[in-house]
């Protein structure tokens, strides 16, 4: 059968059928992993928020290491003793609280009337109870997130930061340790107003020795991830004061 | 041989060295450059390109006769996009850090000239086998000098090898680190590997005068 395949019904033809195939076929991967890929999301948002309460495997003063993805369901349970989802005034327990999609609530709360949930993960180690907050706002290119664990009088006690797509060796540099653990110790609250920290260029203090600041050394060549952690620190952990201020009184 | 006859032979070796993709073709640099700085991610992205470019090549292969030419490089386009998205979507499922890792390199897959060249120089023109043997040689061609790449990378820059430690702790001064022994930072960032891929290119032409071209 000779076919003439310069018609153009015949390209038509071929396109809109090479179309219907290939849809169809990605379409069929693309739901037959879903579970498998959502169960490795909800084990990265473990790892993460066990790594900002300090339950890592970093070793000296290496890079980042999780808890192993076999072990992280059991140490999640061990460690984090509620999870609470805050609406407005009122805080509910709700074990699927670390599920909550940051991104989804923050878009929705834009709209007026809408009670934004926010989840909070209360965990303990050694004794030390740690409350865990998420965290989301702009880098440079695209979003960076990250969990920040605080004790009861809003001194951090570990951070985790993540990006979508820093320039590697500059705004990527957020997550290396060198950068996250600088927060450790710092406060947010000066007496009861909301100070927030301050990624901060010349605050005379590149070891961060100096914890009562509210400022962590910036790093060279990152301005604006460095103004975007700030700015997404301010924003969203400032939603989370009014309910400290009920935990200390 | 039984299987491979020796021009079949010829379209896995000779990609390997004296048509190699990168040294002589020089296409595919890019991915070249950003992903090698460790050795893990290399083989990864070698087994991800064998897998897209032997299967594209195939696929193209068996639909080269009804293929219109007027769109056939789009055709090609969507058959490296589908396979590439196939090849994400099971890292994600089976390999999360690692796809995290590569993140937007498997993407990129989409755009590595030497998939496109390759349907469009061979997968057009010849049978499924011939073109699954050719797709799979310029891989492992493409493959083995990222390879190569990485593990200078990974070694001289980071003094380890898949992650471990084999030059000794650069912290605590053990090893080869001991006795005055630094890494060199340089080695990370990606002008270095381009120097590196210049080097082997310098080394294979240096022992094969036949791949220098006459001005």
């Amino acid at each position: 059968m000779a076919v003439n395949k310069d018609k153009n019904s015949y390209t038509m033809i071929f396109a809109v059928i090479m179309v219907l195939v290939v849809g169809t076929l990605l379409a069929g991967f693309s739901s037959g992993l879903k579970p498998m890929i959502k169960a490795n999301e909800k084990f990265e948002k473990q790892q993460n928020i066990l790594y900002a309460m300090g339950v890592n495997d970093n070793q000296g003063t290496g890079d980042v290491a999780f808890i192993t993805t076999d072990r992280v369901a059991d140490a999640f349970k061990t460690y984090i003793k509620e999870q609470l989802i805050i609406e407005g005034p009122t805080a509910s327990q709700n074990d699927k609280a670390y599920l909550i999609d940051v991104k989804k609530e923050g878009a929705k709360a834009k709209k007026a009337g809408y009670q934004r949930k926010l989840p909070l993960f209360i965990g303990e180690k050694d004794g030390e109870k740690l409350y865990i907050m998420p965290v989301r706002g702009k880098g440079l290119w695209d979003a960076i997130w990250g969990f920040v664990a605080v004790d009861k009088t809003m001194t951090v006690q570990g951070v985790y930061f993540d990006h979508k797509g820093e320039t590697p060796g500059l705004g990527a540099e957020i997550k290396q340790r060198y950068f996250m653990d600088d927060f450790i110790g710092e406060k947010l609250l000066e007496g009861s107003t909301y100070k927030g920290i301050k990624v901060a260029k010349g605050n005379n203090d590149p070891k961060n020795l100096i914890k009562d600041d509210y400022e962590v050394d910036a790093l060279a060549g990152a301005t604006i991830t460095g103004d975007g952690v700030s700015a997404m620190l301010k924003k969203d952990i400032a939603m989370y004061v009014p309910y400290f201020k009920t935990l200390n009184n | 041989m039984g299987l491979l006859s020796k021009k079949d032979t010829r379209l896995i070796l000779d990609p390997l060295a004296d048509d190699n993709p990168i040294t002589i073709q020089v296409l595919g640099i890019c991915s070249a450059l950003a992903i090698t700085a460790q050795l893990k991610p290399s083989i990864v992205m070698a087994v991800s390109v064998i897998f897209v470019l032997g299967l594209g090549n195939v696929v193209i292969s068996l639909m080269r006769n009804i293929i219109p030419s007027k769109i056939r490089i789009i055709v090609q386009l969507i058959v490296v996009a589908t396979l590439v998205i196939i090849v994400d979507q099971v890292l994600k499922a089976f390999a999360y850090e690692l796809s995290k890792e590569l993140s937007v390199f498997i993407g990129l897959i989409i755009t590595n000239c030497i998939i496109m060249g390759r349907f469009e120089a061979f997968a057009l023109g010849n049978g499924p086998w011939k073109a699954f043997l050719d797709g799979v040689g310029n891989a492992l061609g493409y493959g083995v000098i990222l390879i190569i790449v990485g593990f200078f990378r990974e070694l001289l820059g980071s003094g380890t090898l898949f992650g471990f430690k084999v030059l000794g702790d650069s912290v605590e001064k053990t090893g080869l680190y001991a006795i005055g022994y630094e890494n060199n930072g340089f080695m990370v960032l990606p002008p270095m590997a381009l120097i590196v891929v210049g080097i082997i290119i310098w080394v294979q032409r240096s022992r094969n005068s036949a791949l220098i071209e006459e001005n």
